[in-house]
């Protein structure tokens, strides 16, 4: 039997998740042994037909209720503030960071490489000391990706993309769970996160991860956007037509005929392909028909990808 | 508690009448209104529930020995987790408390003749059976794989499993509690005996308040909830399936705004019985009455606000995940106030170590280490890592098994002399006391460490490094059954061969210690009426008693 003692640190993030841990370790030893020594004293001391000065108990002291309710109460919010930290610098996505789509689908994971057009599944290829994003939808239940030697998870949802980010700092394979049941492979829906020397990963990733393959999602999202009848009414030369250009659009803030202003994200583009009656830009008229059920989650992906590299192009906001 | 009235001392002769010997026919039973036998009709069928329960634990950990998922299916496996789930948290944790204790004690504490409405008492009683009849007929004509938290969309559109059914099940089940609810917040309110005001009632009394209006105002919501689920299965209206519109993440908004105050609603009521013992076997007036009984209800306040902690990787918010966080600590702060109070009643004690008291001391224990826990998992950036796995497993078996198993074993034995008229064998109590604290601990506390290094939770086949950690635990659901088929024989035992208790076995304070064991059916011959507050112990009259009683028994011999 090949026991596990201890969890491999992969990332910095987990060092410092481990380091949050140990101290919450320290802190209910402590207690317990504070409690559990309080206990046994008094059980030896005071057990039935043991002499022992009983006169004068005490039932009432609001000193003590005071002091045992708020030494606990800023323990609890140092705790709050260390681990709240940590959770919002896991969500602040680095801009440089480099993103991979990750599909879920019952039971497997499919990860698209944006920049180099690679698709793989379970297995997620990744170079090491370099932060990378993860933009995660599912195909139908709800599932979480879990990479334990990163603590990281975040559940991957039908109908919105999710995001978490890592940068590992040791190579190495790694385990990746679907860590929210999602039926009844769910134990099978494991892979790898193989995390390599850059070079190593451009030699896999087949060139240069900024060079563009015939095969990259933004080509395939290009070869879409004339297919399913995109272009027709989304100009890309920034002039208006029936529908407003998409034209460096990413990133953007977009007005809607609701008078909410929106930022032009990848979960607004998804909506906009998917229902776009729901929220129309200004200016403009609600005559786009919906793809929902049109497209595959993957194709939306490609499609979201092809708009992306348009705002690239053109120097936008990226 | 002082009481005026001296009330006959029954039990001495050949059986005199009281709720059980009255009428022995099963029609009698069937159609009581009597609060007593009502209590022993749900101890019947929560205890058979309980085994039918354990039986699919005790297959998880035995498909859990090995890494393959090599004794059942896939398919099964996940069933049988979900059946433990199920029958575990709504037919048993939820009513074992309040439904068996609850209903047999408060109108005893409170000085009353019944609950206020005894008719709806009994009526809950059926309406937990259909309940449970149904969930039964679903899961063994097909079974439901979605996982006692029946997430959307999977449930309501992906499984392939008698979902409906079970929502049903547990739907009409949640209105038994309700009434339950209902019943004691009319019965404390209005049936106290005269003098027994709010800040004399018995600390048990206070916690079954305060759960009691967690019940009403949460079984609502997840009835509402399971229905809606329903709905979208049956009629495929959009309302969490996001294909057709709906939001998968409201179904765990809405879910857990009940199910997180229902983990409050098995451990209140534990705590109440907790504060029983400890003030009784150590013979001293509990330390803190006030802030023990607030805390009750603070929590059961508090209870209602943290439900985003179940929450943190789900996608939403990172601010909304502050919020609940925060308030996640908060809710530890009453809980902590009420193990220091514990504690501190133990000073100056005569500490006895009886067998209700050795279970109140290993729910301490397990309290302890499950609220400890709980600081690690309301801390976001460690729950994110252990968030599904086994630590929550861990985690939430301590509390809502360890702590209130224990205490519901502890106030069984306590109360068992006044329950059935007989005593049990101590030997074999403290034995089982012993067995299940050890067993406990061996099969949960591994899942901590299994956990932390990343073993995801509903995981048929698992990855061969964390295989020890899991034969350990499965060792200990052996002994942990071993532990709860103890008392299941010995308390059997006593009914038959045990001695005849007397009033009061314990030398106890309290209404219902002062009634014959078992009490008559109308429970109090006249009204009691109460002078001072509870638990009025005192210490040192207690060593002086119990030396008293040892010289007796020296002269004997």
């Amino acid at each position: 039997m090949n026991t596990q003692w201890t969890l491999d640190q992969a990332t910095p993030h987990a060092g410092r998740v481990d380091a949050l841990f140990l101290f919450l370790v320290a802190i209910s030893v402590l207690v317990s042994l504070g409690v559990v020594t309080m206990v046994t004293f008094f059980i030896l001391k005071y057990r039935r037909g043991k002499e022992a000065d009983r006169t004068n108990p005490v039932d009432t002291h609001h000193k003590l209720e005071l002091t045992w309710t708020i030494i606990p109460l800023i323990i609890f919010l140092g705790m709050f503030v260390w681990a709240g930290r940590l959770y919002f610098q896991m969500y602040d996505v680095p801009a440089d960071a480099m993103e991979i789509y990750v599909l879920g689908k019952q039971w497997m994971w499919k990860f698209q490489h944006p920049d180099t057009g690679q698709l793989e599944v379970n297995d997620l290829h990744v170079p090491v000391n370099r932060p990378i994003k993860l933009t995660m939808t599912s195909e139908d239940v709800i599932h979480s990706l879990y990479v334990p030697a990163f603590r990281i998870k975040t559940d991957v949802v039908p109908g919105r993309y999710t995001t978490v980010w890592f940068e590992a700092s040791e190579t190495g394979n790694y385990h990746l769970f679907c860590a929210e049941y999602c039926g009844t492979s769910h134990s099978g829906m494991i892979g790898q996160v193989i995390v390599m020397p850059e070079d190593e990963y451009l030699a896999w990733a087949g060139g240069s991860p900024t060079g563009s393959q015939p095969a990259s999602a933004a080509q395939a999202g290009e070869q879409l956007f004339s297919k399913v009848g995109c272009i027709a009414c989304h100009k890309l030369d920034g002039t208006p037509g029936v529908g407003p250009s998409l034209a460096g659009v990413f990133g953007r803030p977009v007005k809607l005929t609701n008078g909410e202003t929106v930022t032009a994200d990848e979960a607004y583009l998804r909506q906009s392909i998917l229902e776009p009656a729901t929220q129309v830009v200004e200016g403009y008229q609600p005559v786009m028909p919906p793809y929902q059920g049109q497209l595959t989650e993957d194709q939306v992906l490609q499609l979201i990808a092809y708009i992306k590299s348009l705002g690239a192009e053109q120097g936008g906001t990226q | 508690m002082s009481v005026t009235t001296v009330p006959p001392r029954g039990a001495v002769g050949p059986a005199p009448k009281n709720y059980v010997n009255v009428n022995s026919s099963i029609k009698s039973w069937l159609l009581t209104t009597d609060h007593k036998r009502v209590a022993i009709l749900y101890l019947i069928s929560a205890t058979f529930l309980f085994f039918l329960g354990g039986i699919a634990a005790g297959l998880v950990r035995a498909e859990l020995v090995t890494p393959a998922g090599d004794l059942v299916s896939a398919e099964t496996y996940n069933k049988l987790f979900t059946m433990h789930g199920v029958l575990m948290v709504f037919f048993f944790l939820i009513p074992i408390v309040p439904a068996v204790l609850g209903n047999f004690l408060i109108p005893l504490m409170i000085g009353a003749r019944d609950l206020a409405f005894p008719r709806l008492n009994l009526a809950s009683w059926y309406v937990y059976m259909t309940g449970a009849v149904v969930t039964l007929i679903a899961i063994f004509t097909g079974g439901v794989d979605t996982g006692w938290t029946f997430y959307t969309p999977f449930s309501s559109v992906y499984s392939n499993s008698a979902v409906i059914m079970t929502a049903i099940g547990v739907l009409i089940v949640g209105f038994s509690s309700i009434f339950t609810g209902l019943n004691f917040i009319v019965t404390i309110h209005k049936m106290r005996a005269p003098g027994l005001t709010w800040f004399r009632l018995p600390l048990f009394v206070w916690a079954m308040y305060a759960t009691s209006l967690i019940i009403i105002l949460g079984t609502p919501v997840v009835a509402i909830t399971l229905v809606l689920v329903a709905i979208e299965r049956l009629l495929g209206v959009g309302i969490f399936n996001p294909v057709v519109g709906g939001d998968p993440l409201l179904f765990q908004h809405l879910f857990w705004f009940y199910s997180h105050p229902a983990v409050y609603l098995t451990i209140l009521p534990a705590m109440g019985i907790i504060s029983e013992l400890v003030t009784c076997f150590s013979r001293k007036r509990i330390f803190g009455y006030k802030y023990i009984a607030m805390s009750s209800l603070a929590i059961a306040a508090y209870g209602f606000l943290v439900w985003g902690h179940h929450m943190f990787v789900s996608g939403q918010s990172v601010y909304a995940s502050m919020v609940f966080s925060l308030l996640s600590f908060m809710v530890a702060v009453p809980s902590a106030i009420k193990v220091f109070n514990w504690t501190a009643t133990l000073h100056k004690g005569s500490i006895w170590l009886a067998t209700p008291m050795l279970y109140a001391l290993g729910f301490l224990g397990l309290f302890l280490i499950g609220g400890l826990t709980g600081l690690f998992l309301a801390s976001l950036a460690i729950d994110v890592h252990v968030h599904d796995t086994y630590f929550i497993v861990a985690h939430f078996h301590y509390i809502m098994v360890g702590a209130v198993v224990l205490a519901f074993l502890g106030g069984l034995h306590f109360w068992w002399p006044k329950i059935t008229g007989r005593m049990y064998s101590e030997k074999w109590a403290r034995l089982s006391a012993v067995v299940i604290f050890l067993g406990f601990n061996l099969t949960f506390f591994p899942q901590f460490i299994v956990g932390y290094l990343g073993m995801p939770r509903r995981y048929h086949a698992y990855a061969p490094e964390f295989q020890f950690w899991n034969i350990l635990s499965s060792l200990g659901s052996v002994v942990l059954a071993v532990g709860y088929f103890l008392p299941l024989i010995y308390l059997l035992i006593s009914l038959r061969t045990g001695k005849r208790a007397p009033a009061n076995p314990w030398g106890a304070t309290g209404l219902e210690w002062q009634i014959p064991s078992p009490p008559p059916t109308y429970n109090f011959r006249e009204t009691p009426v109460v002078t001072g507050p509870p638990y009025n112990y005192s210490a040192v009259a207690a060593e002086e008693a119990y030396r008293e009683a040892r010289k007796q028994e020296g002269q004997r011999e």
